[in-house]
């Protein structure tokens, strides 16, 4: 579980998050929405501390995030895994290298207990076989897939998600968001996903925050979102015509 | 500009603490410091040996026209060519040179990495990525450059001697003669010096100008840019203070 208590995040003058409080639970993919300039990417970037808050409190479990000793966030670093929305893959390594990399970082592994983690986690995103590729040959779809694998094997506690269907097709989305949704289950791990997939919210949206300008419009489960009448999230849902001319059409 | 100069500055100095901490594995930095090597060394090797031939050719066809006449004797070209090259010319042409290539590359290479977000991601996971990216490249630079330019230094002498004898002007006895000649070995040692400070200034140098880019392909070409003109700028000023401080 990771809880953010009255997080506030400012660019010189440009205030982009303003008081945000929120429980991301465990075991549940947790969705941040909301239209781009939003500030989804700058709350995520604080989740996984690449940006401090100007103001605020990040909780992981019980540990302040931003006020651990440098043994404390070395050991908390091992249980958090990212999923980029560029994949983040090193070019110059093959798939395996990518994948063993946090473990020929920080473990004392032999080479045959890394070599079974790497097809153990190949496997479990149905990437078995394209160890020995670079990030460049393989499709964005399969790349993605190589990123959740790096991102799960160390066996994470938190995972973090940027936009991961963005440059996906339809199709390719789904599957990503249902192995997303799935490993979160299996691996009862805290799942934080940025997007703006409509599709993503209403079919793996465990608990939703929306944010609008900053701060938090409307949080709720899958489930409540067509009923609410949240305006904010309201408009957000039926930003394109075409789930608008829908929507009418099922009203009619 | 002298506050961001004094601002570039102080944080370059304040980066050089996150570089020396080592985090992770050790071995993880000796591979990538064997890649760093290879890169470096066999990668510039035909650049080096190619400038070298024609540094060695001009400084020796140069010096002749110049000093020509009878009155200073043929094998006193021999040992000019290689106080030169040792002392002066193989080392700092070869260092610009290599800001040129090696340089560039790093910055961008590094540049590269923090735009698509493999820094952010080797940050998440643990790796102290000043340390991780920059180190092995400095320790790689120190143990090749200084290779590259001994080389180079005997490339230039074998590249006056082809211009020269090869070519009828002088004799082989008077231009061996000369290499012979007043042979000091404290210049090797300047040389030494030389190119070791000259590697750590391009190496750190456009390792910060890659690391702290902002901004999408224009400004990774600045900065790559500016990792060449910065290297060269410091190279030449740190010629000078050298050549001061170790002839006093």
């Amino acid at each position: 579980m990771i809880k953010i208590s009255n997080i506030h995040k400012s660019f010189g003058e440009n205030e982009v998050l303003k008081g945000i409080d929120f429980v991301f639970e465990q075991g549940k993919t947790n969705l941040i929405i909301g239209k781009s300039g939003a500030g989804k990417t700058v709350l995520l970037k604080i989740l996984v501390g690449l940006f401090k808050p100007s103001k605020g409190t990040v909780l992981y479990s019980d540990l302040d995030f931003f006020n651990l000793t440098k043994k404390q966030l070395t050991e908390l670093r091992k249980e958090v895994g990212m999923l980029f929305q560029g994949n983040a893959l090193f070019d110059s390594m093959t798939v395996e290298e990518n994948i063993r990399f946090p473990m020929d970082m920080f473990t004392s592994m032999t080479t045959k207990e890394k070599q079974m983690n790497v097809n153990r986690v190949l496997e479990r995103v149905s990437m078995t076989g394209i160890n020995a590729k670079f990030p460049s040959e393989i499709s964005g779809g399969m790349q993605k897939r190589v990123g959740i694998a790096r991102a799960i094997v160390l066996n994470p506690k938190y995972l973090f998600c940027d936009e991961p269907n963005s440059g996906l097709d339809p199709k390719t989305s789904i599957t990503i968001d249902d192995l997303i949704s799935q490993i979160t289950k299996e691996y009862n791990i805290t799942t934080v996903i940025n997007t703006h997939d409509m599709n993503s919210v209403m079919e793996i949206g465990d608990n939703i925050c929306l944010l609008e300008l900053g701060k938090l419009a409307w949080q709720g489960r899958k489930e409540e979102v067509l009923d609410t009448k949240n305006e904010d999230l309201h408009n957000f849902i039926f930003a394109s015509p075409f789930l608008q001319r829908l929507k009418n059409q099922a009203l009619k | 500009m002298i506050s961001r100069l004094l601002y570039h500055l102080g944080r370059y100095i304040e980066w050089h603490a996150q570089i020396y901490k080592i985090q992770g594995s050790w071995k993880m930095y000796y591979k990538e410091t064997l890649r760093q090597m290879y890169d470096i060394g066999i990668g510039s090797l035909t650049i080096v040996l190619i400038i070298s031939v024609f540094i060695g050719a001009v400084t020796a066809i140069q010096i002749s026209y110049q000093l020509g006449g009878g009155l200073i004797p043929d094998y006193y070209i021999g040992y000019i060519v290689r106080d030169m090259t040792i002392i002066e010319l193989a080392v700092t042409f070869t260092c610009l040179v290599l800001a040129g290539k090696v340089g560039s590359n790093m910055a961008a290479e590094i540049g590269g990495m923090r735009q698509k977000e493999h820094i952010d991601a080797m940050e998440i996971m643990g790796v102290n990525t000043s340390s991780y990216l920059v180190l092995p490249k400095i320790i790689a630079a120190l143990f090749t450059i200084p290779l590259l330019v001994f080389l180079a230094a005997f490339v230039s002498i074998v590249g006056g001697y082809l211009a020269t004898v090869g070519t009828g002007m002088f004799t082989h006895a008077s231009y061996t003669k000369g290499l012979r000649t007043y042979f000091d070995s404290y210049n090797i040692f300047m040389m030494f010096i030389k190119s070791v400070t000259f590697a750590y200034i391009l190496t750190s140098v456009s390792c910060y100008q890659g690391y702290f880019v902002k901004g999408g392909s224009i400004e990774l070409g600045q900065a790559s840019t500016r990792a060449v003109v910065y290297s060269d700028i410091l190279i030449l000023v740190f010629d000078y203070l050298i050549a001061v401080v170790l002839t006093i």
